[in-house]
C-alpha cells in the first residue's frame, strides 16, 4: 500500500467506546500527562539544589490549590499508568489475554488506581509516620 | 537487534525498574510534604537514596521519552511534522533528565 494512504491507528473519532479501547488510550493520555509530570520534577530538584528561595517558591505553587489539583492529578495519572502497565506486561507473557479476564483486570485497574489514589492523599494529609 | 526490538525491550524493562521506584518515591514524597529546605538536602544527600533517586531519574525519563515516540508515531499523520516533533521530544526529555540528575549529583557532592 502506498505509505502515504495507509491508515493511522486507532481511528479514536470513529470506533464505539468500549472499557477495552478506553482503558486503553487513557493508558497513552496518562504517560504523556506524566511526562508533563517529569517535566516538573526535574523543576523541583532543580529548585532544590538552587537554594531555600527557590525551593519555598516551587513549594508555594504546590501548596496552592492549583498546585494541589496538579499533584492530584499527576498521583491517579500515576497510579492508573502503573496498575495498567502491569496489566500490560501481564499480556505480553500471554497471561490474561481472554475478553473476560481482559475485562475482569480492566475494572481491577480502575478501582485499585481510585483506591490507592484515595489512600496515598488520607497519608499526605496525615502525614505522622508516612515518611521512609 | 533492530531499532525496534530494542525500543519494545527498553520499554518494558524500564518499566520493571520503575515499579517498585514509582512507589518509593511516591511514598518518600508524601513524607516529604511540608519539609524544609535542609531536610530535603539530608535525604537527597544520604548515600542510599541519591544512587537510587538518579536510578529511578533515569528510568523515567527514557521510558518517557519512548513511549511519547510511539504516541506520536501513531497520531502524527504527516512524515515531517511527526520526525520533528519526535526529535523535539527527545531534546527535551534528555535535556530535562540531565538537568534532574545533575541537580541531584550537586545536592550529594555538597556543592
Amino acid at each position: 500500500m502506498d505509505r502515504a494512504k495507509r491508515p493511522l491507528s486507532p481511528h479514536l473519532q470513529i470506533y464505539k467506546p468500549q472499557l477495552t479501547s478506553v482503558l486503553s488510550i487513557t493508558h497513552r493520555g496518562t504517560g504523556v500527562f506524566l511526562s508533563v509530570g517529569a517535566l516538573f520534577l526535574s523543576c523541583w530538584l532543580l529548585a532544590v539544589a538552587r537554594g531555600p528561595e527557590a525551593y519555598a517558591s516551587l513549594q508555594d505553587f504546590m501548596n496552592a490549590w492549583y498546585g494541589r489539583i496538579l499533584l492530584y492529578a499527576w498521583l491517579f495519572a500515576l497510579y492508573y499508568h502503573l496498575c495498567n502497565g502491569i496489566r500490560h506486561l501481564c499480556w505480553d507473557m500471554g497471561y490474561g489475554l481472554d475478553l473476560k479476564t481482559t475485562y475482569a483486570t480492566g475494572y481491577a485497574v480502575i478501582v485499585l488506581s481510585i483506591l490507592f489514589t484515595l489512600f496515598t492523599v488520607y497519608l499526605g494529609c496525615n502525614p505522622q509516620g508516612a515518611g521512609v | 537487534m533492530k531499532p525496534a526490538v530494542l525500543h519494545w525491550w527498553a520499554q518494558r524493562l524500564t518499566a520493571v525498574i520503575l515499579t517498585p521506584l514509582c512507589l518509593w518515591f511516591t511514598f518518600a514524597l508524601v513524607g516529604a510534604i511540608g519539609m524544609d529546605h535542609a531536610s530535603v538536602i539530608v535525604w537527597i544527600k544520604s548515600p542510599l537514596i541519591s544512587p537510587l533517586l538518579i536510578l529511578f531519574l533515569l528510568a523515567l525519563f527514557y521510558h518517557a521519552q519512548l513511549g511519547l515516540e510511539v504516541v506520536m508515531e501513531d497520531y502524527i499523520n504527516n512524515d515531517n511534522v511527526r520526525n520533528r516533533c519526535i526529535l523535539l521530544s527527545k531534546v527535551a526529555m534528555l535535556a530535562a533528565g540531565l538537568i534532574a540528575v545533575l541537580a541531584v549529583l550537586k545536592i550529594a557532592m555538597g556543592l
